[in-house]
């Protein structure tokens, strides 16, 4: 049964429509002189909050060593198994005593959903995620980092105990000490 | 153990339930039966007991009598009294006897084992990232489960050598080693050859070979697997993969008649690593490092994967076709294999004998080492004599053939998995017939082939192998055969089918077995699901008394009754 739906019945002044667009515009013109809220994203950036989760990225220290030692952890952890890692040998004489790192390191960024769980469970705090946010190409195989790419992304990271060179130091003064 | 009388029970009290277990077992092993664990570092069953690692400590307490009359000493209770030992014992080292009372819960075993793994972690270096044990570590395990999780070590841990090559297989971190001895006991016992020895003293005590002595015997990576730590490790599988990313499968080494229990550790569809399988009755716990690196074979290039016909790839339905019309010659013979499985070897000799062709084959012949490498250099010769494939133990050459070749006897050549021309057949000979080639690798000969098929290897196919104490073990299939293979399973179910002999042969194991059993009277009753893991003898009957060229090794004996 169809119901009838009464009109309101308007007063002459709702009729002229006059009060609404005065309303409105008064609206207009109190925002206008406030300060923006808005940014104009590309040519302006915002500021991102310190423990902001972006595009995961792999970090040197320092002294320019790359943290990670291929563990794998972060492949093991990673949700949408989006970490893909070879080991390898460290040929660098100068980083001989880490002797562990990874030969390729692949993350891909169509299935990395920024949980975080890499960096949470990385041992060496070689993976972070990190402010980059706006990843964009025209190919899929773009969007996959390779090592150079993260690394590109990551920069340095300084790390405050550097077990590793601790412990060649400590093996080179035992040398010492016993010749 | 087998040695143990099984007959012979001891009723011990474990953790305040009487339980019984077999006379001669010690503590760790009793645990082990009644399903719990005591935790150890440097008892390994296979191997004498040592008693150094001090991680299985438990209390013990035996019934309590007057020491004046021999009388019970009773409580108020009306129940004899146990006399608690004070001090703990190690469990590996303390034999079952009737009564013992054994405390694996109470404060004073917990803080033994805390104790134990807060020493062991005041030197050990924290490696555990780029540690190839990591996953599989006894003493990451035992420190999650019984350490602290803290340390209160500060002062500076004491600096050993670091990845020191000892051998061509093997590669020491002495930081991570704990002393357990297991791998100087099992060079002392097992291979018999002193290679490694502790020198130094102390925490500075530190594993090492004797200067010019590599470590270079054919089982030296069995002391790989039996590190607890990551101290030992192998040059082939280091970096190369976390072992958690890998999955094991249950498979059969075919480096000889010996018949080795395996595991296959593969990652999608790529094996990294082979490591022996514990069977009391076949190899122990141990396997040559020769057959551990097997696997390389399958995965290097020569691989053959798309079936040819006359040298031009073709569809394997068609080149099975094209077999089928070569098979309907009259004059057909068949080169078999015995590195084919049981249920492989019984299609071939149904299709031999649809065809009426004549079977070869060829032993393989290799220098055995009296441990667990036999001098058959087959995996499954006598599974070919039970399924009925040869009837006598097959020559090292196919001079035989290559007189009926020259005779124009035979017009048509199958052959399986075999080197024709290691076998003595000369180009001339493959010439002039029809040859087509079954095997895992493009042959020397493949120019002379009319129809070469790809086949997969052990490791990416299921089956069973009858090794040399005519025990019939099975294996599964770990990785995928590249893509376009067929199992030889299907090709030869297909090639019955062609050949009008009879249609609709199951190609999967479990029917197969059906008629295996029905028609073999040796595997009368067995199943391929049934199988147990450890494999099950079977009757070889008069094939026993064959001219076989094994000689004694690890538990085996030739012409043992």
């Amino acid at each position: 049964m169809a119901k009838i739906v009464e009109r309101p019945k308007l007063t002459l002044a709702e009729k002229t429509y006059l009060p609404q667009i005065i309303g409105g515009l008064k609206i207009t013109f109190k925002r206008m002189l406030r300060p923006w809220v808005t940014l104009e994203y590309p040519e302006q950036r915002p500021q991102l909050p310190e423990n902001y989760r972006g595009a995961p990225t792999l970090v040197c220290d320092q002294n320019g060593r790359e943290k990670c030692v291929s563990c794998q952890m972060c492949e093991f952890v990673c949700p949408p198994k989006a970490i893909r890692i070879t080991p390898g040998k460290i040929q660098n004489p100068a980083q001989a005593h880490v002797e562990k790192a990874p030969q390729a390191f692949e993350i891909n960024m169509l299935r990395c959903i920024y949980c975080g769980l890499c960096q949470e469970v990385c041992p060496e705090e070689a993976i972070v995620l990190q402010k980059v946010f706006s990843l964009n190409s025209r190919t899929r195989a773009a969007l996959v980092h390779d090592k150079r790419r993260l690394y590109e992304l990551g920069g340095t990271l300084p790390d405050n105990i550097l077990k590793w060179d601790k412990k060649l130091e400590q093996a080179k003064a035992a040398e010492h000490s016993t010749h | 153990m087998s040695e143990t009388d099984k007959a012979t029970q001891v009723t011990i009290n474990y953790d305040g339930q009487d339980v019984s277990v077999p006379a001669g077992y010690n503590l760790v092993q009793a645990a082990q039966l009644l399903g719990k664990e005591i935790p150890h570092y440097c008892y390994h069953e296979k191997l004498s007991v040592s008693g150094n690692c001090r991680m299985c400590m438990v209390q013990i307490g035996t019934p309590m009598r007057d020491r004046a009359t021999g009388e019970p000493v009773m409580d108020e209770n009306g129940k004899q009294k146990i006399g608690w030992s004070p001090k703990p014992a190690i469990g590996c080292a303390t034999t079952v006897s009737p009564g013992l009372h054994v405390r694996t819960d109470n404060d004073l075993v917990k803080g033994c084992r805390n104790g134990v793994t807060e020493f062991l972690l005041a030197n050990h270096p924290l490696d555990c990232p780029i540690c190839d044990k990591a996953g599989e570590c006894r003493l990451q395990e035992y420190s999650s489960q019984y350490g602290r999780d803290y340390s209160r070590f500060v002062e500076h841990k004491v600096v050993k050598p670091k990845h020191v090559d000892i051998g061509p297989r093997i590669i020491l971190d002495d930081e991570r080693c704990i002393l357990c001895s297991r791998c100087i006991r099992f060079c002392d016992e097992v291979i018999k050859e002193s290679f490694l020895g502790f020198t130094e003293r102390g925490s500075h005590a530190t594993l090492s070979i004797h200067p010019g002595k590599p470590f270079d015997h054919n089982y030296s990576l069995n002391t790989v697997d039996i590190c607890p730590v990551g101290a030992l490790t192998s040059k082939d599988f280091r970096f190369q993969m976390r072992v958690w990313f890998l999955k094991p499968v249950n498979s059969i080494c075919t480096e000889s008649s010996a018949g080795v229990n395996t595991k296959v550790w593969s990652r999608e569809g790529r094996v990294y690593r082979i490591t022996p399988r514990r069977n009391d009755a076949v190899n122990d716990s141990w396997m040559s490092d020769s057959g551990r690196m097997l696997y390389k074979k399958c995965e290097g290039s020569g691989r053959l994967v798309e079936p040819q016909v006359g040298g031009h790839h073709m569809g394997s339905e068609e080149t099975l076709s094209r077999i089928a019309v070569l098979l309907k010659n009259e004059k057909a013979a068949i080169v078999a294999s015995a590195f084919s499985s049981v249920e492989e070897q019984f299609l071939l000799k149904r299709l031999a004998g649809a065809i009426h062709a004549g079977v070869h084959m060829i032993s393989h012949t290799q220098k055995g080492d009296g441990l667990l490498i036999s001098e058959d250099a087959t995996p499954n010769l006598r599974g070919a004599l039970l399924t009925g494939l040869i009837s006598r133990i097959p020559s090292d050459n196919l001079r035989a053939l290559g007189d009926k070749i020259d005779a124009g006897e035979v017009e048509t050549l199958v052959c399986v998995r075999e080197d024709l021309v290691q076998a003595g057949l000369s180009q001339a000979q493959l010439d002039k017939v029809n040859l087509v080639y079954l095997g895992t690798h493009t042959p020397s000969f493949a120019q002379s082939a009319n129809v070469l098929m790809g086949v997969p290897t052990v490791f990416e196919r299921a089956g069973s192998f009858v090794n040399c104490q005519w025990r019939i073990q099975k294996f599964a299939q770990a990785v995928p055969p590249p893509r376009g293979v067929l199992s030889e399973l299907t090709i030869l179910a297909k090639l019955l089918d062609l050949v009008g002999a009879c249609p609709g042969v199951a190609a999967t194991l479990s029917p197969a077995w059906q008629q295996l059993s029905k028609e073999v009277p040796a595997f009368a009753g067995l199943s391929y699901d049934s199988l147990p893991d450890e494999g099950a003898l079977v009757d070889g009957g008069s094939l026993k008394s064959l001219p076989f060229v094994e000689t004694a090794h690890l538990h085996y004996t030739p012409n043992a009754k």
